[in-house]
């Protein structure tokens, strides 16, 4: 900070510009485009940092979950009373114990908080129980007699869509979350050229490392106080407060340590039991899940069955794209009817093409409910249209970077929900570029066994291993879609801290999940006001709503929030020291006609004015302003599937190349190259985390990762047989930002986390198949799929019209 | 580690306190409520009353608050829970408290303020490889280790070495930008 001077002294020395100049430096280097560190890093490194797993108070109960061990049963009757007498038992409880509504959800509150009369999928919570301690509250869950009449689940989504009406409902509300038909152009016309095929995408699990946690605290006024790891705080309050049968404002929420999220935790899982649990008991009550629980407790990605029919020009132009997209969305709503809209919009994928058909549903079975992950609808048929193309510029002879390019979405093309696309939309860019970055070298006999498929445990025989590079381009929506009244809210306050020096407090209720808005809000009122010191309030529900940290769209919404508030308060110092000063009430009204605010100094040259931020806070206290940020507004989804429904978009192009062991069956993906459409970089740290993660989990949907679940139970919920990407899987990207500015957005910015997560799947799968030569219509990719017998796709039939 | 610590430090309360000899047929004889010492960073802590099951990952967290070894799946996979148990990177989920009992426990708090810990939790500040943070600590631990025991590694090496440790955030590129920095800058 310079040193504060009098109104009066006209001359700026050498050394004070100096100075300005020195603070300035130090300023830039805190702001926007910076890669600054993240402000909760050294607390995260050295151990210190409290997740919401971590909270401990003295006194508090352990609370635990009963589970249905069945996907679809009936209840005849539930026995707690053993379960009650248990020493150490506090409270047990049950759908009789909810006294305010029943149910919950996001979308559709169709989830009941405890199964009453029927349970829907294994791991339907139907009891939960307060202990002294975990162990306990074990013991007390096995003691719960239920009595259930397990009924033969449904488990199959074409059965529900070719039902229809004749299925039995599984709840009553139906069996079809929604079933969206888009029709754009003409229905019958044709290329000459066509490729059709069908094509299975797994159940993902976004298995996020801090498994679900709060602490529930009873209050004086019958509500309660939560701390939570959660990806939006006032949805889950919203749900609580609805089920607890008390109003919102008694429902105060705060942020706990957030261990991940990727879409795992936008809905309720344990936060309502927590709750009544601290209601009946009148005690602290912490509830938390293990990783088993965590698998069977959150919605996952939906699996999905797809059909294409693409057609083209001999020359390679686009004509049509005919789609069947059929997700199973589980036994509960969740975000189901939003997934599909995406799934829908997005199915030809980032390609101008006039005529197009898409019939997509999303059902209800008895499998686990699906929900929010990472590219939210998107990676599913991302990786049908991307397998498509390639078999077109197959048909074509084209190669199929050049059929990507040729037919790459441009602003002003026509999307096919009618649609214009605005700038910016760099498709053929992101394609041509990831196609012109160096390839790494061949395979030889002097290639270490670590950088062969298996490294060291399998020891691959180099005259075995074939090489496959593979493209994909894909696109992803930002922001909420489909006319969604979309806004985020932040408080920001100037004041002077206890040393007397300026310093910005800013208050939001955006979750801090891992992705680094914390950094973000904090480099952004640096920029804005000049003052280093930036401290941010704990994210709570004692301020508006800053909407879910999903939908790539925290950084655009609460940094808009942040940067508005910053702005505003800007404004009113201004406006403050003008008045003080005595300058004209024009000025007072709009004062940065004369007045700026620049490394921490109120300047304003022609008046020969310089004032410290410091020397205005002392006179007259803090500054304060609350703003609202707005995106702009969508439409909602039309008849056959038309509107002008989504945002903005961001497009990214992969390049994988892969080594298949051809007697083993197993893939090394050796070298992922990125092109990605990122806005402007406000943080180049920060972006390329986003992305590499984006990347990371893209291609475990390639090559591993999936829910496997068999008659409606799921096999695998854990880390031991759900397989994750490790250091040994996942290579150095080489990545190259496509840096447009995004009108609308602050300081041009665009949401970055699932764009690379939607196109790095295919990539990874189109390397595979140039390597082997097989079609491989099913992600996760098995090692059966590449050295057993050719088959068609899994064992679930074809989806054709 | 063989259960080699179990027994005189042992109090069952059953009567049943040497190794290999515990012949229980309720349940609390077959998981006895036992007490003992762990030497968790150098401090003799007392463990009072722990369950002979427990791992030493639930007792240093619920037992004695050691919050820093994280618990994300129990089952070895993931290395949230990395410690070096007389110098050695085990998962504490995966090692029997009570086999603890006069080994050496260092977590991430005792690798150190000097030398490569220092270094390595410097570089991932700097280099952006923290995110959500959970798995963090346990990639410390893992890569002061790394790199106490193989400071030339190359980075096949490290990959290999670190396939134990989960990170969902990353995809590994900062944290691999963090060790090559670190082994840069110490030549």
């Amino acid at each position: 900070m310079t040193n504060s001077r009098s109104p009066g002294d006209q001359a700026l020395t050498a050394q004070a510009a100096a100075a300005q100049a020195a603070a300035a430096q130090t300023l830039t280097d805190q702001g926007v485009g910076r890669s600054v560190p993240r402000p909760d890093g050294a607390a995260k490194i050295d151990g210190t940092f409290p997740y919401a797993g971590d909270l401990f108070l003295p006194g508090m109960l352990h609370a635990r979950t009963l589970r249905s061990p069945h996907p679809r049963a009936r209840i005849r009757r539930i026995d707690t009373a053993a379960a009650r007498r248990i020493p150490g038992v506090a409270a047990v409880v049950t759908a009789a114990d909810v006294p305010g509504r029943a149910t919950y959800g996001l979308i559709v509150a169709d989830q009941p908080v405890f199964a009453a009369d029927v349970v829907r999928y294994q791991g339907e919570p139907v009891a939960a129980v307060a202990a002294r301690d975990a162990r306990t509250a074990a013991r007390a869950l096995a003691a719960i007699d239920v009595d259930y009449e397990p009924l033969p689940p449904v488990t199959d989504p074409e059965w529900i869509v070719d039902a229809g009406a004749d299925a039995d409902p599984l709840h009553p509300d139906g069996n079809i979350f929604r079933e969206i038909h888009l029709r754009h152009g003409d229905p019958d016309t044709r290329g000459e050229v066509e490729v059709s095929d069908s094509y299975v995408v797994g159940m993902q699990d976004q298995a996020f490392l801090g498994c679900e946690a709060a602490l529930a605290v009873p209050a004086a006024d019958g509500g309660v106080d939560m701390r939570v790891a959660t990806q939006w705080l006032h949805s889950d309050r919203e749900q609580v407060a609805a089920c607890l049968g008390i109003p919102e404002h008694r429902v105060r929420l705060t942020l706990a340590g957030v261990g991940g999220a990727f879409g795992g935790r936008e809905d309720i899982t344990l936060q309502i039991h927590g709750a009544l649990l601290a209601r009946v008991t009148g005690q602290p009550v912490r509830i938390r899940y293990d990783r088993v629980e965590s698998f069977l407790g959150h919605p996952h990605r939906h699996p999905a069955r797809l059909w294409f029919r693409h057609t083209a020009s001999r020359g390679g132009q686009l004509v049509s794209v005919h789609a069947r997209v059929i997700m199973d969305g589980g036994a509960y709503a969740s975000s189901s009817p939003a997934v599909l809209t995406n799934a829908v919009t997005h199915a030809a994928g980032p390609y101008r093409v006039c005529h197009v058909v898409v019939d997509g549903w999303v059902v209800r079975t008895n499998n686990p409910p699906c929900g929010a992950m990472r590219g939210f609808g998107v990676p599913q048929v991302a990786f049908g249209h991307e397998a498509q193309m390639d078999r077109l510029a197959d048909a074509l002879g084209m190669d199929p970077v050049e059929l990507r390019r040729r037919n790459a979405l441009e602003p002003g093309d026509v999307l096919p929900t009618g649609q214009i696309v605005a700038a910016p939309m760099p498709s053929r860019e992101a394609i041509a570029t990831v196609a012109a970055r160096p390839l790494p070298p061949p395979v030889s006999q002097r290639t270490p066994v670590t950088s062969l498929p298996g490294g060291r445990l399998a020891g691959s025989d180099p005259s075995r291993i074939r090489r496959g590079v593979g493209y994909a381009l894909a696109y992803k929506n930002l922001l909420f879609s489909e006319g969604f009244d979309d806004s985020a809210t932040a408080r920001v306050r100037l004041e002077l801290g206890r040393d007397g020096t300026p310093r910005v407090v800013v208050h939001s209720a955006c979750a801090e999940v891992g992705q680094g808005f914390v950094t973000i809000a904090g480099q952004i009122a640096r920029t804005e006001l000049g003052v280093d010191q930036v401290l941010l309030a704990p994210a709570d529900t004692t301020i508006g709503s800053a909407g879910s940290t999903s939908a790539s769209r925290q950084t655009w919404m609460s940094g808009g929030a942040v940067r508005a508030a910053a702005v505003t308060v800007a404004a009113k110092l201004l406006a403050r020291v003008a008045g003080r000063l005595g300058l004209p009430a024009d000025v007072v009204a709009q004062p940065r006609r004369v007045l700026t605010l620049v490394g921490g100094e109120i300047v304003a040259s022609e008046a020969g004015v310089r004032m410290s931020v410091a020397d205005a806070l002392v006179a007259d206290g803090p500054v304060e302003a609350v703003e609202v940020f707005r995106h702009r507004r969508t439409q909602p989804l039309g008849p056959d599937g038309q509107g002008d429904i989504h945002v903005a978009f961001a497009v990214a192009a992969h390049r994988a190349v892969v080594d298949v062991d051809v007697d083993l069956g197993l893939v090394r993906v050796v070298s992922m190259a990125l092109a990605q459409d990122v806005g402007m970089v406000l943080n180049p740290m920060a972006l390329r985390g986003q992305v590499e993660g984006g990347t990371a989990q893209g291609l475990g949907l390639a090559l591993m990762e999936e829910l496997v679940v068999e008659g409606g139970v799921v096999r695998n919920p854990t880390f031991h047989d759900y397989v994750l990407p490790t250091t040994a899987d996942v290579p150095a990207l080489d990545f190259v930002a496509l840096t447009y500015p995004q009108p609308g957005a602050p300081y041009g910015v665009k949401g970055v986390g699932e764009a690379p997560t939607c196109s790095a799947t295919p990539a990874v799968v189109a390397a595979v198949r140039a390597a082997i030569g097989r079609d491989l219509r099913r992600v996760p990719i098995r090692p059966d799929d590449l050295i057993g017998p050719e088959r068609m796709v899994g064992p679930e039939r074809m989806v054709g019209p | 580690m063989k259960g080699r610590r179990v027994g005189s430090d042992m109090n069952t309360g059953t009567g049943t306190g040497t190794d290999g000899d515990v012949m229980a047929t309720t349940a609390a004889e077959t998981d006895p409520q036992v007490s003992y010492h762990l030497h968790i960073d150098g401090v003799l802590r007392p463990v009072t009353n722990a369950w002979l099951s427990e791992s030493l990952l639930g007792v240093l967290r619920d037992q004695l608050g050691v919050m820093s070894v994280k618990d994300a799946c129990e089952q070895g996979r993931c290395g949230s829970c990395s410690v070096l148990m007389d110098g050695r990177l085990v998962a504490g989920c995966t090692v029997l408290a009570a086999d603890a009992a006069g080994a050496q426990i260092t977590t991430v708090a005792g690798l150190g303020t000097g030398g490569p810990a220092r270094a390595v939790r410097a570089a991932f500040l700097a280099h952006g490889a923290v995110q959500c943070g959970f798995c963090t600590p346990g990639f410390v631990v893992a890569v002061t280790d790394l790199l106490a025991r193989r400071p030339g590694a190359d980075e096949d090496e490290i990959r290999e070495a670190l396939a134990g440790n989960i990170c969902r955030c990353t995809g590994y590129g900062r944290i691999i930008a963090a060790i090559r920095s670190v082994q840069n800058a110490r030549g």
